[in-house]
Order: C-alpha cells, then structure tokens, then sequence
C-alpha cells in the first residue's frame, strides 16, 4: 500500500525530484554532516588520524569549559550585551517607526526611510572601520568625549565602554531597517478606530496609547521573544572586527572564544564542545521563546 | 485624514516641530559618517591629525594621494576582482539553487515535501557550529579557492522561503493549465512560475549580492593565498595594519588615517551607488519572508 503509493508518486513527480536533489544535497553536506561531525567533540581530535580513528574523551571537554574561569565571564559578557541590546536596541526601532508613522509629508518621509535603511547594507567591515575611527584616539566621538573631561584616548581600550559601543553602533545601522516590520504593522491599523477614539475625545497621545500600541503590540511582543530566544547568540563577526586582547574581559564573548580557540589555537575539540553546549542551550531558549510567542499571540515563527 | 484637525494647536505644533528636528537629525547622523569619511580621505593628513571637532569640507591642501596608494596596489585590483566573481558567479549560483529549492517546497502533491521542509528549517534551529562546518569545507577541498566563499552558503533558507512563498502565491489556475498542456516540471518553474515572480527573485537576487558584497569572514578563515582574498577582507587587514599597504617610511605613516577613511569609501560605494535604485527592492522581501506561515 505504502509502496504503491511511493511509486506512483515517484512516477509523476520524479523531476521535481531532480530539482530537489541538489537543494537536499547542499543540506546534507553543509548542515548535516557537520550535525555528525559534532562527535569531535567528545574525542580529541587530531586532524592526522580522521574523525573516527581519534580517542574518545567522553565529556571531558565540556568539564573542562565548565570549570574554565573563562565558563562564567563568556555567559556574563554574551547576556551584558544581549540584554543591554534588549533595553536600548529593540524598542529603538518601535519608537523611531512611530515617529516616522507621524511624518505627514509623504515625500519627506520616503526619504528618511530609504536614508535610515542604507546601513543595514553596508558591510561588517566598513560598520566597524568607521566605528573604530570614530571612537579610536583623535576620532570625532572621542574629541566630543573630551567635552565632558574624558581624555583623547582610544574608547575601545577602555573594557567599560565595549558594550555601549557594540549596542549604539548596533542601534545606529539597524534602527531604520528594523522600523518596516512596525511600519507595516502600523499601515495594518483600521483608521476607523481613530475616528471612534477621536469622538470618544482622545488627543493625539491618548490615540497613541489606547490604537496604536496595540494595534502593534501583537507585532512588539512576537519580535520580543523571537530575539529573547537568542539571548546567548550574539554573532562573533561584529566582536572580532571591534574588540582587542585589552578588553576581552568584557568583550570575548561565546561565539568569538570558539572562533579564536577552534580557528587560531586549533583546539579543534574543545571549541567544538564549547559551540556544541552553546547550541544546545541556543536550541532550547529559541524552542521555548518561540512555544511561549505562539501561545501569546498565535504568530511564531512558523 | 481628520484626526488631525481636531489637536490642540499648541501641542500638536510642537510635537510637528519636534518630530521634522528628530527626522532631520536622524537623517544627519545616519549619512555624516559616510560624508566625514570622504572629506577625511582627501584632506591634507597633517591637518586633519590636527583638527578638533566635525568637519564640513575637507582641509586644504586637498590630496588624493590615498586613493592613489590604495589603487596602485595590486591586493586591491585582486580583491576587486575576487569580489566580483563571488558577486556574479556566487549570486547566480544561489538563484539556481535557490528556485529548485523553492520550487520543489511550493509544490502541494508531493510525497516527500513535508519531511525535506523539516529537514530543511531544523537547519534554521541547529546547526554543528564553526569547527564542524570547517572541517567540513577542508575535507571537501575547497579552502584556499574561490569555491570556498560560495558554495557553503549556497541557500540562504530565510531566502528560500521568501521565493517559496512568492511561488505558492502564482495561481493554482495557471499551474494546473500548463500541466493540462503537458509542461515539465522544468517548463512550469522556467516559463510559467519565474517570469510571475520576477520581484521576489529580485528582492533576494539583492540579498544574495549584498551578502557576497559584504562578506569577509569565511575569506578570513577558508583562504590563505592573499591574491584570492575578497576586496572586504583586504580591506580589513589594511584598516587593521595600514603600514602593510607600504610606503615610503613616515610618508606612508602620516597618511594611516587618509588610508583608513578611503577604503572605507572604496569598499562602500559600490553598495552606496547602486543602493538609491534598488531601494524599493531592498525594503520588499522583510514582510514576505518573516511572521507568514
């Protein structure tokens, strides 16, 4: 019965088999087989002798990351900066698109828009050269800075500024691109409701707070939790083209430790075992926060 | 729109005011950066060491000498080149994937869909990490070639449901017509489904590119030879070690700053340049893609 069933659907679609060959392929090799080569981390790998020839160490690399002094300061310094990120750099976007939603002159406001999203395409690369001159000895942020008695020295030498730096310079190239997922929650709205609150006598600001807010609060809440959900992600590109081995104590964080062990240390192993703990813990929080923003507001992800 | 009519006048002016000074300070800082860094590259490097606070046009003697050490050196002509090559080469090569991927996922009567759809966003979730992955384009051989910058981000899955859910939006009618007239599987995506969908192909066309544009770490760790380094990368150990791009002594040394700014403006212009015509493109695919089933 199954088997008839899987022949007859072979027969008619077996090109659009064809297509999917390649597409399964490229997840396979790219994405599974890694999944597999995860063993690694449970053995001590020596690239001389293959994956599978190489001793098995159990869990010793995990005991080893966990009792590491390095264990506590990555979790500290990855959720300093996820969190900080939460406070300033979410609602950013809502406000700002709030705002923009205000700007009556249609013409105005397209250019703002297309101007706001400019940076979210420019590269990682250029983001932080800009950032580093800016805010490195001489440079205009540090120059204003000296305004208020700080000396003209590199700001990114001092550990205590890395996280404002990462988290602003975050705000300033994606406050724009982040506003169209509100602004076109905020076009969704029933201008009738308006009208109604209008006649009920609501100002201007108590249509904001009683319409708009929720009429886009489904919106805040789903985005909310989905990034709750990477809490313990913060990417390794943006850390390693900012920070130095002056201020690791604050900057190093999970994903760019793996990096620097794995692929400037070759301790193979055991940066495979911290990435593995990571994305375990990663796949939990992002299942969790995704269930509980299904529940919220019936919108997940998926 | 009434609801306009009805404000106090003070307030709402005020509040009008306020906003147009936030847009137009929004507008300033977004864009300055950019703006500085062109006029830092050109002014005379002794007195922008000097100078104190913004700058509205650059210090003279104007000097267009970093750009001239930046294209006289060969790094950059090959990074140049690399990156155009990922660009197109690369950008094409996702497209193809991309729509078979696509295609075979916005199909409704196929056996085995469900379980390649799980397969393919369980990816999403998890993943076996940086050294895995490594190893993984090492084994295969692809490190220190061009192959290694586009073949393991072949199918961004984010884009692929993008494209998906622009397929599944054609018309069923039409589908089921031009099976009726006998097209393959292939005519129905090349000639019926694709021409309908030239937007959303469009709209992640532009991802693709920009994200090869952008890209420097998988050069960073995949490529040792420097001739096959992507202009991003070359970029990045210059703006790192600016004394690497060579010079005469403390010529070159006062010159550092100049170099920085200027790269940054080489390597960004490209995206700068285009950005303004493809904007509409640019802002489409973030409602298509996210929070629709």
């Amino acid at each position: 019965m199954f088997w008839t069933k899987v022949k007859r659907d072979f027969k008619r679609n077996w090109t659009a088999y064809v297509f999917a060959i390649p597409v399964i392929a490229y997840y396979l090799i790219f994405c599974y087989k890694p999944m597999v080569g995860v063993v690694i981390a449970f053995k001590d790998f020596r690239p001389a002798i293959g994956i599978w020839e190489s001793e098995w160490v159990g869990l010793q690399h995990f005991k080893d990351y966990i009792s590491s002094f390095y264990f506590w300061r990555l979790i500290k310094n990855t959720l300093r900066i996820s969190i900080t990120n939460l406070i300033v750099g979410f609602p950013a976007p809502i406000i700002f698109a709030l705002l923009v939603n205000e700007v009556r002159n249609n013409k105005f406001k397209k250019t703002i828009q297309t101007i706001s999203y400019l940076p979210h395409f420019v590269s990682m690369v250029v983001i932080c050269g800009l950032v580093k001159l800016f805010v490195g000895q001489g440079g205009l942020i540090t120059q204003f800075f000296t305004l208020f008695g700080r000396p003209d020295s590199p700001m990114l030498a001092d550990p205590n500024l890395f996280v404002p730096i990462h988290v602003l310079s975050g705000v300033w190239a994606s406050i724009g691109w982040g506003s169209i997922l509100y602004l076109s929650a905020l076009s969704g709205i029933n201008e009738e409701l308006y009208e109604a609150a209008e006649i009920d006598g609501a100002n201007r600001w108590k249509q904001t707070i009683h319409v708009t807010l929720p009429g886009i609060s489904t919106t805040i809440i789903t985005k909310l939790l989905l990034d709750a959900g990477h809490m313990l992600s913060v990417g390794y590109e943006k850390i390693i083209l900012l920070y130095n081995e002056k201020i690791y104590e604050t900057a190093d964080v999970i994903s760019s430790f793996t990096y620097r062990r794995g692929l400037l240390d070759f301790q193979w192993s055991f940066s495979t075992a911290v990435g593995l703990f990571n994305s375990v813990i990663n796949f939990i929080l992002i299942i969790v926060f995704n269930k509980i923003s299904k529940k919220v507001s019936e919108v997940g992800l998926w | 729109m009434n609801r306009r009519k009805k404000l106090g006048f003070n307030g709402h002016t005020a509040f009008v005011i306020f906003n147009t000074i936030f847009m137009i300070f929004m507008i300033v800082i977004t864009l300055y950066p950019f703006y500085y860094s062109v006029i830092a590259s050109f002014s005379n490097p002794g007195k922008l060491m000097a100078h104190q606070g913004a700058l509205l046009l650059p210090l003279k003697p104007y000097t267009g000498e970093a750009y001239q050490v930046i294209f006289d050196h060969p790094l950059v002509l090959s990074g140049f080149k690399n990156s155009f090559i990922v660009l197109f080469l690369g950008t094409f090569l996702n497209l193809v994937a991309t729509s078979l991927g696509a295609y075979f996922l916005s199909l409704k009567n196929v056996l085995w869909k469900d379980v390649v759809a799980f397969m393919i966003i369980f990816t999403m979730y998890f993943g076996g990490g940086m050294i895995p992955v490594y190893l993984t384009v090492k084994q295969l051989g692809l490190t220190n070639t061009l192959w290694s910058l586009m073949i393991p981000g072949l199918i961004g899955t984010y884009n692929m449901i993008i494209l998906r859910t622009g397929f599944q939006a054609v018309p069923d009618s039409l589908k089921e017509a031009a099976i009726l007239d006998g097209a393959s599987h292939m005519q129905l995506l090349t000639q019926v489904i694709l021409p309908l969908c030239k937007a959303n192909l469009a709209v992640i066309m532009l991802y693709y590119a920009v994200g090869h544009w952008n890209a420097w770490f998988n050069a960073s760790i995949y490529i040792r030879d420097n001739t096959l380094f992507p202009i991003q990368y070359v970029a990045r150990n210059f703006m790192e070690s600016p004394d690497l791009m060579g010079g005469a002594g403390s010529e070159a040394a006062r010159y550092q700053e100049l170099l920085k700014y200027a790269l940054i403006i080489v390597v960004s212009s490209p995206i700068v340049i285009i950005y303004p015509f493809l904007q509409k493109y640019f802002a489409k695919g973030v409602m298509v893609g996210a929070l629709k089933g």
